[in-house]
């Protein structure tokens, strides 16, 4: 009965994990494959069994190269072509700046909430949640107009105030509901036993809140690689992020699956990587509130 | 080591509520002194006044010759235990009990050298490596303990430190706590709401009532000498019997006429500036005897406690119920009728509207 019960729950697992797993790995074996490949009507999936892997897709993301066309003739390539090294440099630098900035400033807000009385604190926690309410494509043309009159169009710093004010009232919430469950007595035996309160919060608070921080940190980055509307609006040129761009591939003539495939793994990654490192925080920043007293 | 002195210190936080008021207090160097009340009786917020962790709305309080009202916690040089020991889970032992040395900048061999010090004496120096957090109750609180001795602080401010622990391990660290400040010789200021700890490990307890400073004295003259009614029925288990009666000059009458009682001379009370109060007398001061012919007070039992070492009655008189503690020897059973003979030096008297004890002063200085 155990034994049968065991199989169950490792068979529906299995099932779950392909159901989640297989278009990332359909986008992964894509970004290997020839546009014959692709667009054949048998689908392949196995790698060097059922077709030979190429490296041309990624080539064709990262470099400028002319191509060959069907009658012989030499095309040169379309300008867009070696836009996507700038635009992740761009999306990492927004993202990176908007994410710390939010975790940061929203980690001071939320313990100043939690460990001080301030008046009309209830409505200012509400006040902060409500800029939540609206979404931004609602807010859009407000935001294109002052972006274009303060000249913060196509700017990094742009961009990050735009994230950082998106993030930062989520941060905040989580942040303070972790800090209440953090007892005060850390910080007055710290402060008891010399210190400041600001070395109390860095020496004693932080460590303890490294978790909670991780978790909204993680994502933070989420909302901000993938934001695309105010993105493909406001920042179409120097400043530009990688979503827009992905979406022009597909916006151009015939679709290059190929680019398009090889283009996502690549952006994908390094939102698995970060949710990787900081899983073990991940778990405990999730399930918070299991502070011991 | 020093003394702490409180002046005038009110408390009043927002919204009005009053948690001290007007409390003065002195004490002394190198005395272990107990502030002893129920929950909400503003001791612990007096105690956070002193750490400097909360600020007293008025009122000065000096540790030695210092004023400290302005002086930052970190700079009264005071140590401070905490009911729920507050060791930072995200250190070692070690780490923990160094902490308030690595904020003074000590050299290293100095830290090292303290806290092995303290370790051994607490006996925790094979816990040094391990995080506080998977310790045990009493294992937790010898670290609190040793980051606070480790400072080597002029004065010990203790809140409940003993309330998380199970009953034996209770009763063990009393003792040692008490050995402890003996050895050290340090001022300690140890709140509490258990008056067994209050009575066992102090050399004065301060009872506080409503913010209010009921008596400051040596445990035994609390118990045998209770300045107010609160006093009188908080400390002393079973609580002290109280009768309300009317007062005539030395003739006191309670019960609906069943309590009739005549004050001697020398019990040294003076009843000429009340017409009404409450009488007093501890279950251990009253002898109980079969039949009701004589006595202060006629009743039946209710109920017999054996306990072992002495045996509790609960006698109805009337509506009233009276506790009598007897030596187990003797033996009644519930429903027998039976007399109460009061001692009377050990009576106790408060006038009704003060509740503070008609005792004169006289009377106390002989005492």
């Amino acid at each position: 009965m155990q034994r049968a019960s065991k199989i169950t729950f490792w068979v529906s697992l299995l099932l779950v994990f392909f159901f989640f797993m297989f278009p990332l790995y359909w986008i992964l074996i894509s970004s290997f494959k020839t546009r014959a490949d692709i667009v054949s009507t048998t689908p392949s999936y196995f790698p060097f069994v059922e077709f030979e892997p190429t490296l041309d897709n990624y080539l064709d993301v990262f470099v400028t190269r002319d191509q060959t066309s069907g009658d012989g003739s030499t095309v040169t390539a379309s300008a867009d072509v070696s836009q996507f090294r700038d635009r992740l440099i761009n999306s990492i630098i927004i993202t990176g700046a908007s994410t710390a900035l939010a975790v940061f400033v929203g980690t001071l807000t939320a313990y100043a909430v939690s460990r001080f009385t301030i008046p009309l604190e209830d409505d200012f926690m509400f006040f902060v949640l409500s800029t939540k309410m609206l979404p931004p494509i609602v807010v859009l043309i407000p935001v294109f107009v002052l972006f274009n009159n303060l000249g913060l169009r196509d700017s990094y710093h742009g961009l990050i105030l735009l994230y950082t004010a998106f993030n930062l009232p989520f941060v905040v919430w989580i942040m303070k509901g972790f800090f209440d469950e953090i007892p005060r007595e850390y910080e007055d035996a710290a402060m008891l036993d010399g210190y400041s309160r600001l070395q109390a919060i860095y020496k004693i608070v932080l460590p303890e809140a490294i978790p909670a921080m991780a978790a909204t940190a993680v994502f933070s980055i989420i909302v901000s690689w993938n934001e695309f509307v105010l993105a493909n609006f406001l920042n179409r040129d120097s400043a530009a992020t990688v979503p827009p761009y992905l979406n022009s591939i597909i916006g151009v003539g015939a679709v290059e699956w190929g680019r398009l495939a090889a283009a996502s793994v690549i952006y994908v990654l390094p939102v698995i990587i970060f949710t990787f490192l900081v899983r073990n925080h991940l778990l405990r920043g999730v399930t918070f509130g299991a502070v011991r007293r | 080591m020093a003394e702490v002195t409180l002046n005038n210190i009110t408390k009043e936080f927002d919204g009005g509520v009053v948690a001290v008021k007007d409390l003065s207090l002195s004490i002394t160097d190198g005395e272990f002194l107990v502030l002893l009340g129920p929950s909400g009786c503003g001791k612990t917020t007096t105690l956070r006044m002193i750490a400097g962790l909360d600020t007293q709305t008025r009122g000065d309080i000096f540790i030695g010759e210092r004023r400290v009202n302005e002086l930052r916690a970190g700079d009264r040089d005071i140590a401070f235990v905490f009911q729920f020991y507050a060791l930072y889970p995200h250190l070692t032992v070690w780490d923990n009990i160094s902490f308030p040395l690595r904020a003074q900048n000590l050299p290293q061999n100095e830290v090292a050298k303290r806290v092995n010090e303290v370790a051994t004496r607490l006996r925790i120096s094979h816990l040094l490596k391990k995080r506080p957090g998977r310790l045990p109750g009493g294992e937790q609180q010898r670290v609190a303990l040793g980051r606070a001795m480790v400072r080597q602080p002029q004065v010990f401010l203790m809140d409940e430190p003993l309330t998380n622990l199970d009953a034996s391990l209770r009763a063990d660290m009393r003792t040692e706590l008490k050995h402890l400040q003996q050895e050290l010789a340090t001022t300690m200021v140890y709140v509490t709401h258990d008056q067994i700890e209050a009575m066992s490990m102090s050399h004065r307890i301060a009872v506080l009532n409503l913010g209010v400073l009921q008596q400051v004295d040596t445990p035994l003259n609390i118990y045998r000498y209770p300045q107010t009614l609160f006093v009188a029925t908080f400390i002393g288990s079973p609580p002290m019997n109280i009768i309300e009666c009317s007062l005539q000059g030395d003739k006191l009458n309670g019960v609906n006429g069943h309590f009739d009682y005549t004050l001697t001379p020398e019990s040294g009370f003076d009843t000429s500036e009340s017409n009404s109060g409450y009488f007093g007398i501890r279950a251990e001061d009253i002898m109980l005897s079969a039949g009701d012919s004589e006595g202060d007070l006629r009743g039946e039992i209710s109920i017999r406690e054996p306990l072992g070492d002495e045996t509790i009655y609960r006698v109805d008189i009337g509506a009233y119920q009276m506790t009598v503690k007897t030596s187990p020897k003797f033996v009644l059973s519930a429903g027998d009728r039976v007399s109460l003979t009061f001692n009377r030096k050990r009576i106790h008297l408060f006038d009704k509207i003060t509740e503070q004890s008609l005792r004169t002063q006289e009377a106390v200085a002989r005492v």
